[in-house]
């Protein structure tokens, strides 16, 4: 009785749109809705707000007020913020100390609203999608160092902390990195960082053929230059970019080494060497336009103003050929990161035939798919994520341990969850 | 044994012994189980030694299908199941119970495909961690993960206590370096989590099972990632007149943006003992004594260990050796490895502690520990993979002397309550087990376990899986994850509950 008190005091629980600026508030409109059953949308910056399945909310809570640096220690490598903080805030706080969030989130904005809106860590967190850098630093999942959240009861929890070693109890970070907001509200979030490289370049091979370019990804994520990004976008794409070192206007492979400067010129060097480039058929983009060339390639530019359709599919990489020939009808809209497992494929139009048939294609090759952005007709009727029965079954088990009344976000990932 | 406190015994199971043997006989071969009391002491203990307990019965699936049915018999029948792998775990996360089934997976020992073109190699969980290397170093790959038993322990096990090692600063620890992998639940359910694609559809219980010491589920199999071996590899041995400077050495190492492949610390008194064991060449005056590693390619490398030279001397290094073949370097960590032989000369026993605290709290923390050796009259020496801020304390003691013993379990439990207190964390790399089980009171509130215990009660209602292990028993909170509790004796009783 006495909570109820104080939080009639703090917030009027008539509006339909909470926007709490203290943790506090947070459990109290949690506590409410867990008592009075009522569902919650929770919302950061409204990036990614549309990924995700149709569903209906009675309140939502914005986080966009609960924000802030707790505490940023360079030099044990980590930042703790608020879970409302923008992305670009984080960033420009880094960037003063030469660091970086090394998995890139990626930037949403351009894609839905054809600008940029890198959106909150929260969201960021709660959605794990990870930039180019997935295949050699891990996904967002690997940079979660803890959290403190508000469970569907209203209970504040936490797990893990800020050093990089720690394996008390369960691994909840994991478990909540990717969860689209449907097991708890994340209120604090604790980030591994780490120093920015001093050089990056990238080796532009100039070719069309995807299946030439998966074998020049994939011969160089197995060579001992250690690659950080490996991408290639058909000619349907190459001329989106515009630089120096960059005249060539269609299909290419982009393939990014960094380090100490003498060490990437070396390894430079040595990988157009073991590709068995010629000299014409190659350019190397030096840092300035590298930073612009993975920057619009995180952020989905190629997709930017697009009307149709995207889907995100990962496979393995020894699959990606094989699922793009399958999938690829008479466009070439598409283009692969991650060092090939990773395909981000426009369609002008969907339908439960078509999504059927990448739901099997995606599974047959030991992959899955998650539909990013969808035509308003047939979003309510698709599957955005996939999965299987049994761990639909399991899933249901764990989003009733945190949220026993199913307030957060109910239907989001999938129906029942 | 100590004082140490277990779930009740059910002794309508101990009385159906011959019954649970001749049933679990109709799911795998006979030859399978053992049940006769020098059968069963080779499982009675794993690698925290000072713990030992002989289970009821043990059984060896050789299959997937086997563990499952065996699994869900026990469930049906509310008999208790404890699963280890090469049982060199130092938290005791396989410590049998009196009334339980020990799940052996010593037979899950093949590796079933070496996959190049996605970098990636399937295994059974009891291959060990240094088999994985072997089957893939003759085209050039590792696998990254190197905990010190790397040669015993199995995969599997390095799942279930999401293991680390020397070079878990550049490269993570299991959970940063895993795919897929195949688990069987307490009631049977076979399912795969990941795979060979990155990431996962739905939630990640690939990262949830992960570390969760066998309490979840038994993994069958394992997906893990191969990295291509790095062109070279240099290590720079560097002593300090104190630990305060090696302290600061890290962490300017560390801001400066290098980051090591490994970076470990060892005090006066282990960098003597290791060097009188290996004769390893150590600065034996030194108070602290620094091993930095660095890989990549040959330029990287030696601008790296160039930048490191010069932080240590800023640091006022009283000596510094670079490496300048490989068998030299393997010499600068032939010490290290030997830290626990070692101790054994020194001492007739010894616990091997496993804190994580901030990296500028070393000095501070080092500190504490000295004091701290003083106060309970018991030696130590100090390893630390300073890097990444996992310290490990190797506490000296007799265990045939019950005061020696339950002095030294107090010293540890000091130590990790400072390594929280300055923010860090109870363990770094060894789990929890039943050695930091009433200790977790430090690093969580009452909710925060509630929260977990109602993850495990949801996999796994009758709490059938590995009881005992990780949560305190003595407490409210466990009545929810049916842990029976008796007698009133605790491993660490001076803690307050809460």
């Amino acid at each position: 009785m006495e909570e109820k008190q104080n939080f009639q005091t703090s917030l009027d629980f008539n509006q339909n749109i909470f926007k709490p600026s203290t943790r506090e508030e947070i459990v109290e409109i949690v506590k409410n809705c867990y008592k009075k059953s009522t569902p919650l949308e929770i919302s950061g910056l409204q990036s990614k707000n549309k990924i995700g399945r149709n569903f209906q909310a009675e309140k939502t809570l914005d986080l966009s007020n609960y924000k802030g640096i707790i505490d940023y220690k360079p030099e044990e490598l980590y930042i703790k913020v608020k879970a409302g903080t923008p992305i670009s805030e984080i960033e420009e706080v880094l960037k003063k100390n030469n660091q970086q969030l090394a998995f890139e989130p990626n930037d949403f904005g351009y894609l839905f609203s054809g600008e940029s809106n890198s959106g909150s860590i929260g969201g960021v967190v709660a959605c794990n999608f990870a930039g180019s850098r997935r295949f050699k630093v891990g996904s967002v999942r690997d940079h979660l160092l803890g959290f403190q959240g508000v469970n569907g009861k209203g209970e504040t929890i936490k797990s893990g902390g800020t050093v990089v070693k720690n394996v008390t109890g369960y691994d909840l970070c994991k478990i909540l990195s990717g969860s689209f907001g449907t097991l708890t509200v994340l209120t604090e979030i604790s980030i591994k960082v780490l120093p920015k490289p001093e050089t990056s370049k990238t080796l532009i091979i100039k070719n069309p053929h995807v299946k030439k370019a998966l074998d020049y990804l994939g011969q160089s994520l197995s060579s001992s230059t250690d690659p950080s990004g490996g991408v290639f976008y058909p000619d349907y794409f190459g001329k989106n970019f515009i630089l120096n070192d960059l005249t060539h206007d269609g299909g290419l492979t982009g393939i990014r080494i960094e380090g100490p400067t003498n060490s990437v010129d070396q390894r430079i060097d040595r990988l157009s060497k073991e590709l068995a480039l010629i000299n014409n058929e190659y350019s190397v983009l030096d840092n300035v336009q590298t930073e612009i060339f993975w920057s619009k390639t995180k952020n989905l530019e190629v997709f930017k103003n697009s009307k149709s359709n995207l889907i995100r599919i990962v496979v393995p990489i020894s699959e990606t050929l094989q699922v793009i020939q399958k999938l690829k009808k008479d466009d070439l809209n598409y283009f692969i990161d991650w060092g090939g497992s990773l395909i981000w494929m426009a369609f002008d139009h969907l339908n439960s035939k078509i999504l059927s048939e990448i739901k099997e294609i995606t599974k047959n090759h030991q992959g899955y798919y998650t539909l990013i952005k969808i035509e308003d007709d047939f979003k309510a009727s698709a599957d955005i994520f996939t999965i299987d029965p049994i761990k639909y079954k399991i899933s249901e088990k764990i989003k009733k341990s945190f949220d026993p009344k199913r307030i957060f976000n109910p239907g989001k990932m999938y129906t029942g969850i | 044994m100590s004082s140490l406190q277990m779930p009740k015994i059910d002794i309508s199971i101990l009385s159906k012994k011959d019954k649970i043997v001749s049933d679990i006989g109709r799911i795998i071969n006979p030859k399978n189980i053992l049940s006769h009391p020098d059968e069963l002491r080779p499982f009675e203990t794993d690698g925290l030694t000072a713990y030992r307990q002989m289970p009821l019965v043990v059984v060896m699936p050789e299959t997937v299908e086997e563990v499952s049915n065996i699994l869900k018999y026990c469930n049906d029948n509310k008999v208790k199941v404890v699963p280890r792998g090469a049982g060199t775990g130092l938290s005791g996360g396989s410590l049998p119970l009196e009334d339980c089934v020990l799940m052996a997976m010593g037979k899950f020992n093949k590796i079933i495909e070496i996959d190049y073109k996605n970098r990636c190699v399937v295994t059974q969980p009891c291959v060990t961690n240094l088999a994985i290397t072997h089957a893939v170093q003759d085209k050039g790959f590792y696998y990254a993960p190197d905990p010190s038993s790397q040669i015993a322990c199995s995969i599997g096990g390095n799942v279930a206590e999401n293991s680390g090692g020397v070079h878990s600063l550049k490269y993570g620890a299991t959970t940063n370096n895993l795919l897929g992998i195949e688990v069987v639940l307490m009631d049977g359910t076979i399912t795969k989590f990941g795979g060979k694609a990155m990431d996962s559809e739905g939630y990640d219980f690939l990262g949830l099972m992960t570390g969760s010491e066998g309490l979840l589920g038994v993994i069958t199999e394992v997906t893990v990632k191969i990295l291509k071996s790095p062109e070279i590899v240099k290590a720079a041995l560097i002593g300090f007149p104190t630990i305060e400077d090696a302290g600061n050495c890290v962490a300017e190492i560390i801001a400066e943006g290098c980051i090591p492949a490994g970076m470990e610390i060892m005090d006066k008194a282990l960098t003597k003992a290791t060097n009188d064991y290996s004769k390893a060449g150590y600065p034996t005056d030194a108070e602290a004594m620094m091993i930095v590693e660095f890989d990549g390619t040959q330029h990287e490398v030696e601008t790296y260990i160039e930048k490191a030279k010069q932080i240590a001397e800023k640091n006022n290094s009283s000596s510094l050796k670079v490496s300048k073949s490989n068998e030299e370097r393997l010499k600068f960590w032939a010490g290290r490895k030997a830290a626990f032989p070692a101790c054994g000369v020194l001492a007739p026993d010894y616990m091997c502690m496993d804190g994580s605290i901030p990296r500028g709290k070393l000095a501070e923390v080092l500190r504490e520990i000295t004091r701290l050796s003083k106060k309970y009259d018991l030696p130590v020496a100090n390893a630390f993979h300073a890097g990444d801020g996992n310290l490990h304390p190797l506490i000296m003691f007799d265990a045939n002397d019950k005061n020696s013993l339950k002095k030294c379990e107090d010293f540890g439990a000091d130590i990790l309550k400072y390594c929280v207190k300055v923010g860090g964390a109870l363990t770094g790399e060894h789990g929890v087990g039943i050695e930091k089980r009433e200790l977790m009171c430090e690093a969580f509130n009452d909710k925060d376990i509630q929260q977990q215990l109602t993850i495990k009660v949801a996999l796994d209602p009758n709490s059938l899986l590995n009881p005992g292990k990780v949560y305190p028993i003595l407490r409210k909170c466990a009545e929810e994850g049916r842990v029976h509790v008796h007698g009133g004796k605790t491993k660490f009783p001076d803690i307050p509950r809460f």
